[in-house]
């Protein structure tokens, strides 16, 4: 009977995530759940997230009670029908082992290292996961952010597609030496890049500022954008936080740089003390603030977006749809709600600059349908 | 991103700033690595190796080789400063301080002001802290609380090899005279330490780990014994704050008392030893400025105020342990419950 029993196990979110800590779970035992939803909380060292039921069934059992600290794979609760006796469950949960590393996951983990491509001159990282015959996914991440941004986005989209999340130039642990910080030129690096990769025609997927390079790039190779998703977009309006934009080129210390990261999310909670040091330690190389006053000065001067492609975004011919958080202190919601005529919006509430972490699990599904009907 | 030990991190700290910026010089015993022995001029790279390729890749006029002699590194280093140049001078245990302290005390630390902010004073003295190896009273102390006691000088002392590197490229593009206190026996620690040069910023503390139960303050080789004692103690349901304050010298006063502020108990581990040390410094800055938050008396983990013993049974006693560390936070936990 025990095929009836799903293990629920700690997932692993990011490059660096090894244990997770159950802050409380959003269901009881007995309820039923259906795939998709919010089962618990978990968090790491880097970030809470809310996990969601992997299918539906009955939640029979939890096994990790608030406050446990398990490795990834580790055994968080039993799904299971009605049918299947309580000794059962017992025997299933004492049989159970965390998966010991075989050599087709030691090579997962190889493969789900991050490698280094020439862009015509620029060295950029990236990471790919997955594979398959459907056309690649290409996600671009904000100002100042990095790949890591897309842990919970990215897993989600790599099934039967290789999935691409670029460190942009400037940024993470690509090159901090550009000659050109304006979206046209960031927008033919991308072009570039896909080259490398052998990509011909992606799905593209931007945040932010990687929403603004996102544009761009559709405008000038229409041919290469299967489908378009523009998360908290840049370049869709004239406004953006110049405080935030100055605020992160400039902080240098722990507490200046809590307090400008604690603008991009609605629930201040979710940012970490390691997400904190992540981003300082990221600062501090050589070369960093020089690189990123030079991106705010070509995307953001004197507190304004200086390229603003609204119109533009409504001509192009691939399909487009916007995300956005209703409580965003970065790029107002208004940008989104603007567009809303022509175009699919979709305001999520209680939700801030980021909700491709925020709510995670509905951003997926919206990206994954965009890509699913075109596909 | 790459494993490297403390050892590495400095080593390429000192290459990357030497490259970068040509007034950047080392100077010391054996820094080319005992110069004249059979021609092999760059063979070992200081006692310890820290210095290792930087002979060959930067010559003699920039790594230059010195009679055992500190008050004449050390005054040269402090003057060579003074006209333009970065020295990196390196004090090879820091109790041999006694013989150069004028040109540290009453001269480098003393330069900016006594010439009315005309002169600058771009001096790193790298020097090793630390008992553990049985080098006896001579050869082990841990001194930077006298350091930190002069005002004009700053003072690093690093706990791991991330910190280390950006610490010590910070030190070098400080205009003002640095001691870089490096434990010997954490060398070989390895941490992810970027390819890339990066700076830290002085007077910002780490924070280890997070807790609310205890604040524990822990410099070099105390912080991992102090981690190690937080492990045992998270166990028995006391989670502990790990401060590592990085540089005593500008001390982050904010984040201690930030966190002191928060669990009202305070653990400070200092392998120095007790008076008129930074746990004493520490303890009164507490008692100071957060007096009405505490819910226990601070308590100290230290060295007993006695020269270092040579007998390894008697320095592992010397040394403050997990064991001691853990007891201590007990004690500070338990009481007025």
């Amino acid at each position: 009977m025990t095929s009836e029993i799903t293990a629920i196990t700690m997932p692993k979110w990011g490059l660096t995530m090894t244990e997770g800590t159950v802050v409380g779970w959003l269901k009881q035992e007995g309820q039923s759940v259906a795939a998709g939803e919010e089962l618990l909380e978990i968090e790491t060292t880097k970030i809470t997230n809310v996990m969601e039921a992997p299918a539906s069934g009955i939640l029979r059992r939890i096994v990790a009670a608030p406050g446990a600290t398990l490795p990834v794979g580790g055994l968080l609760a039993l799904a299971a029908p009605e049918s299947v006796s309580e000794g059962e469950l017992d025997t299933f949960i004492s049989a159970f082992a965390v998966p010991e590393p075989t050599a087709e996951t030691t090579a997962d983990a190889e493969a789900a290292k991050p490698r280094e491509l020439d862009a015509a001159g620029l060295r950029l990282r990236y990471l790919a996961l997955g594979e398959g015959d459907s056309v690649p996914a290409l996600l671009l991440h904000g100002f100042g952010a990095d790949l890591n941004t897309w842990m919970f986005t990215q897993p989600a989209l790599a099934e039967g597609r290789q999935v691409i999340a670029l460190d942009l130039p400037g940024h993470g642990g690509s090159t901090k030496q550009i000659d050109h910080a304006d979206p046209a030129s960031l927008a033919d690096t991308i072009g570039h890049a896909l080259d490398a990769l052998g990509i011909k025609r992606t799905h593209l997927i931007g945040h932010s500022m990687g929403g603004g390079i996102a544009i761009s790039f559709a405008l000038r190779q229409p041919e290469r954008v299967a489908t378009l998703s523009l998360i908290a977009s840049a370049s869709l309006g004239a406004e953006i936080n110049g405080a935030f934009i100055e605020g992160f080129v400039r902080a240098a210390r722990r507490r200046e740089a809590t307090e400008v990261l604690n603008l991009l999310v609605h629930d201040p909670g979710l940012v970490s003390r390691t997400m904190v040091e992540d981003v300082l330690r990221y600062k501090r190389l050589d070369g960093v603030p020089a690189v990123l006053a030079r991106i705010a000065e070509a995307w953001f001067p004197t507190g304004g977006q200086r390229i603003v492609l609204r119109d533009a975004v409504a001509s192009l011919k691939s399909p487009v749809q916007i995300i956005w958080g209703r409580e965003d202190r970065i790029i107002p919601v208004a940008h989104a709600e603007e567009l809303a005529a022509g175009i699919p919006v979709h305001i999520f509430e209680q939700t801030g600059h980021l909700p491709h972490m925020e709510k995670s699990g509905e951003v997926n599904r919206l990206i994954n349908r965009l890509i699913q009907n075109q596909a | 991103m790459p494993l490297k030990s403390i050892r590495q991190a400095l080593n390429e700290a000192l290459a990357q700033e030497m490259r970068r910026d040509p007034r950047v010089v080392v100077i010391g015993e054996d820094v080319a690595g005992g110069a004249g022995s059979q021609g092999q001029r760059d063979a070992y790279g200081g006692v310890l190796g820290v210095t290792k390729g930087l002979f060959g890749e930067f010559g003699e006029s920039r790594v230059i080789d010195t009679p055992i002699t500190e008050s004449a590194i050390m005054g040269a280093a402090a003057g060579a400063a003074v006209t333009g140049l970065r020295p990196v001078a390196e004090l090879m245990f820091c109790d041999f301080l006694g013989v150069c302290f004028d040109q540290i005390l009453n001269q480098a630390a003393k330069f900016r002001y006594m010439f009315g902010g005309k002169a600058k004073t771009p001096l790193v003295i790298r020097t090793m802290i630390g008992a553990g190896r049985s080098a006896a009273a001579q050869h082990s102390q841990s001194l930077y609380h006298i350091f930190t006691s002069v005002p004009g000088l700053k003072c690093v002392v690093p706990s791991n090899a991330y910190d280390a590197k950006g610490l010590l490229i910070e030190a070098i593009r400080d205009d003002d005279p640095v001691i870089f206190c490096e434990h010997k026996l954490m060398y070989d620690l390895r941490a992810e330490v970027p390819d890339e040069p990066y700076t830290i910023p002085f007077g910002e503390a780490n924070i280890v780990r997070d807790g609310d139960d205890v604040t524990v303050i822990a410099l070099a080789r105390m912080v991992r014994y102090a981690d190690e004692a937080i492990d045992a103690l998270a166990k028995e349901g006391i989670e502990c704050e790990l401060i590592d304050p990085r540089t005593t010298s500008p001390l982050d006063e904010d984040t201690i008392l930030e966190s002191v502020e928060r669990t009202g108990r305070l653990v400070v581990v200092d392998e120095a030893t007790p008076r008129c040390s930074m746990a004493a410094d520490i303890a009164a800055l507490v008692a100071d400025k957060a007096f009405a938050s505490l819910k226990a008396p601070v308590k100290r983990v230290t060295a007993p105020h006695t020269p270092v013993p040579f007998a390894p049974s008697l320095e592992k006693l010397y040394i403050p342990s997990p064991e001691r560390i853990a007891d201590a936070v007990r004690e500070v936990h338990r009481y007025g419950r």
